[in-house]
């Protein structure tokens, strides 16, 4: 392999991982503002993210909808699944030790996978083709459209969520009440209906994810979460949990990670990969590329 | 009352053992005139739909053989028994089977691991078995690799295709260098691969790239374009339609035209779905079977059975029918309906005839047979050409 077939097969991995990485960072960005709000590691992200995947699947072939207002039906439909299931399964645990809310985030995700199988059955399913892929060429580097728009929504999204925090009230609201949920509450904030809004946020990037997941590889099936959900979280440690900057960094990172893996030594080693980093970020570095080390009030 | 339940019981066995008595002596009678076979197939559960398949296609045998006067002066009958598509009721019809109606030969299961199950009970009756479909190698060979007398069976075993497509690669595809993509948890997908490397390196080509993937990823774009830098004329891959489906897809995203090409995983129709229709032009995969092939034997094979049946036959109906024949051949050269000398006469079977091409048993009892090249044009499963071994 000469250098410049090296250089140009390097730029079309990093190319492959940017649009793999993009639907990591989406799903980690809910991880990260939950774990934020309430310090809870969602194990049932994953699933919403598949939950998501299906209800783009229902607006596309039962209700006929064409992409864009498929992606807002599964956004909106997945953000109301994360109020109902923070509202059931984790808000009567609130204050129960960390581990019991841990184990019904688990008992949530085995819930939703298998309710699914018990609804859409096991097989997977196609997505219709809603948007289809025209490929670009340029320099001998192949792009297609697909990998744009997951690129483009993904960017819209997480420049709304970074708006959203930043800049209105409501996230000024869930900036104060994971910086301290008790002052938040003496300052006439209702936590109970961040709590919510946080859930909702975080499960409708999640559907999106699902969505663009749906269009770019046309199949979707019940136990797709498992694994992306990991892996997000992966991401989202890897960033520095809790920070949602990090969220996007991280999911990027290990999107590329696992191409370069794939592409340059071999695509089994690419899961070992990603629980190598984590087991490395932990070791070293545990509060994450942009986490500061703050020591945990006791 | 207890006596009267004594009375009872007795009548029960006095009308148990007419009836026994009476099923011997109606057998005993007809056996003069037919020749019966057994069929220990899936006629209900989980497989039913080959089980059917294979009923519809060995009565249809049958029924020609006897149009045409018999076989040795005497008419073919077929004795159904149903393995309900599990190993445990298997070995219970084939008891049936070759205890009670005194089958000369048994045709089925088709499922390798009831077949298997049920060696022992035929083995032990000296009555041979051919499993139309049976493809797991331990179905004729036992675990010490000595062959099973009395088992055979009409499909070739599952690495084979490797050989086969090998074959179509370098001739027909004019292929020099092939990336093989192998689904690492699967045997079938690397017991094919194996084979493919070994027949293609044998006929001269080179195996460019040898990549794996395990079943249920979803993203194969790094590896895909790994691949493409190796610049290979065909990509070999050997596994089932779900990530077979991902892999075309994807390969044809990132603007790879080149030939893909697998085996019998890739037959579902959910294939052109998850694939889409376009990006599965100019691909193959090797098929036992196609209902295509214009040979005369086949084409006249296809009119009667959809006469009978009112639908095209599928592989299992083809294998099905091969079988009956092979069977009726080997009582006709073996002059006789020993069970034994029917064996002797189907080991030694040597270029027959089938629907699904010709075959010749091997010293393992596997045929040496034709396998089918399925093209995908536009979704639609067409036949391209058959390999003779």
């Amino acid at each position: 392999m000469d250098m410049g077939s090296f250089a140009q097969q390097f730029a079309q991995q990093l190319i492959n991982g940017i649009s793999l990485g993009s639907i990591y960072a989406l799903i980690a960005l809910g991880y990260t503002m939950i774990y934020g709000i309430i310090k809870l590691i969602n194990f049932a992200h994953g699933d919403i993210y598949m939950l998501g995947a299906y209800m783009g699947f229902v607006a596309t072939t039962m209700l006929g909808l064409s992409f864009v207002p498929a992606l807002i039906f599964a956004m909106v439909a997945a953000g109301i699944a994360g109020i109902i299931i923070e509202r059931v399964a984790y808000r009567p645990m609130r204050n129960a030790p960390r581990i019991a809310i841990l184990i019904t985030a688990i008992g949530v995700s085995f819930f939703l996978e298998y309710g699914m199988i018990l609804i859409a059955t096991p097989q997977p399913r196609t997505f219709p083709p809603i948007f289809e892929a025209t490929i670009y060429k340029f320099y001998g580097l192949i792009v297609n459209s697909q990998q744009i728009l997951i690129l483009v929504i993904s960017l819209v999204l997480m420049a709304g969520l970074t708006y959203i925090v930043n800049k209105t009230k409501v996230g000024k609201a869930m900036r104060a009440v994971s910086f301290d949920a008790d002052a938040a509450r003496l300052m006439g904030i209702n936590i109970d209906r961040i709590i919510s809004m946080t859930f909702a946020l975080g499960s409708s990037l999640a559907a999106a994810a699902g969505v663009l997941v749906g269009v770019y590889y046309n199949s979707i099936d019940p136990l797709m979460g498992m694994m992306p959900g990991l892996k997000a979280f992966i991401a989202a440690v890897l960033g520095g949990i809790g920070i949602i900057p990090g969220a996007m960094l991280g999911g990027v990172i290990m999107g590329i990670v696992e191409a370069m893996v794939s592409g340059f030594f071999s695509s089994t080693f690419r899961d070992a990969a990603a629980f190598g980093i984590l087991i490395l970020i932990l070791l070293y570095r545990p509060s994450g590329i942009l986490g500061k080390n703050i020591k945990e009030k006791v | 009352m207890k006596r009267m339940t004594k009375v009872l019981s007795m009548m029960c066995a006095g009308l148990l053992a007419a009836s026994v008595f009476a099923g011997c002596g109606g057998s005993s009678k007809k056996a003069s005139d037919t020749i019966k076979v057994g069929a220990d197939i899936e006629l209900t559960g989980g497989s039913a739909s080959y089980g059917k398949s294979a009923q519809n296609a060995i009565k249809l045998a049958f029924d020609q053989v006897n149009a045409k006067g018999g076989v040795l002066g005497k008419k073919m009958e077929l004795v159904v028994a149903d393995n309900k598509s599990e190993a445990a009721e298997a070995t219970n019809a084939m008891q049936k089977l070759v205890a009670q109606d005194k089958v000369v030969a048994v045709i089925g299961p088709n499922l390798s691991s009831a077949v298997i199950a049920s060696t022992a009970v035929n083995t032990g009756a000296k009555v041979l078995v051919i499993s139309p479909m049976g493809t797991n190698p331990q179905v004729t060979v036992g675990k010490d690799g000595k062959t099973k007398d009395f088992m055979f069976r009409a499909c070739f075993i599952d690495p084979f295709q490797g050989t086969v497509m090998a074959a179509f690669a370098k001739n027909t595809l004019k292929a020099q260098k092939v990336a093989l993509l192998i689904d690492n948890s699967s045997d079938y997908s690397k017991g094919l691969a194996q084979f493919f490397e070994i027949a293609f390196a044998n006929g001269g080509g080179t195996i460019v790239a040898k990549e794996s993937y395990l079943q249920k990823d979803t993203d194969f774009k790094a590896t895909l374009t790994k691949i493409k830098a190796t610049n290979p004329d065909m990509i070999y891959v050997p596994g089932y339609y779900q990530e077979v489906g991902m892999i075309v897809k994807q390969a044809r995203d990132i603007g790879i035209t080149v030939p893909m090409a697998g085996g019998d995983g890739w037959d579902s129709s959910k294939l052109p779905e998850i694939a889409g229709k376009t990006s599965l032009n100019n691909t193959f995969f090797s098929s036992l079977y196609s209902a295509e092939d214009d040979s005369k034997l086949n084409k006249d094979f296809v009119a009667a059975y959809k006469k009978a049946y009112n639908q095209k036959p599928d592989v299992f109906a083809a294998l099905a029918y091969d079988s009956a024949m092979l069977v009726v051949n080997a009582i006709k050269t073996a002059n006789s309906t020993d069970t034994v000398k029917i064996k002797d006469a189907l080991a030694k079977t040597a270029g027959f005839n089938g629907v699904a091409g010709s075959v010749t048993f091997d010293d393992q009892h596997n045929p040496v047979k034709s396998a089918f090249i399925i093209e995908f044009k536009e979704g639609a499963q067409t036949f391209r050409t058959k390999i003779n071994p």
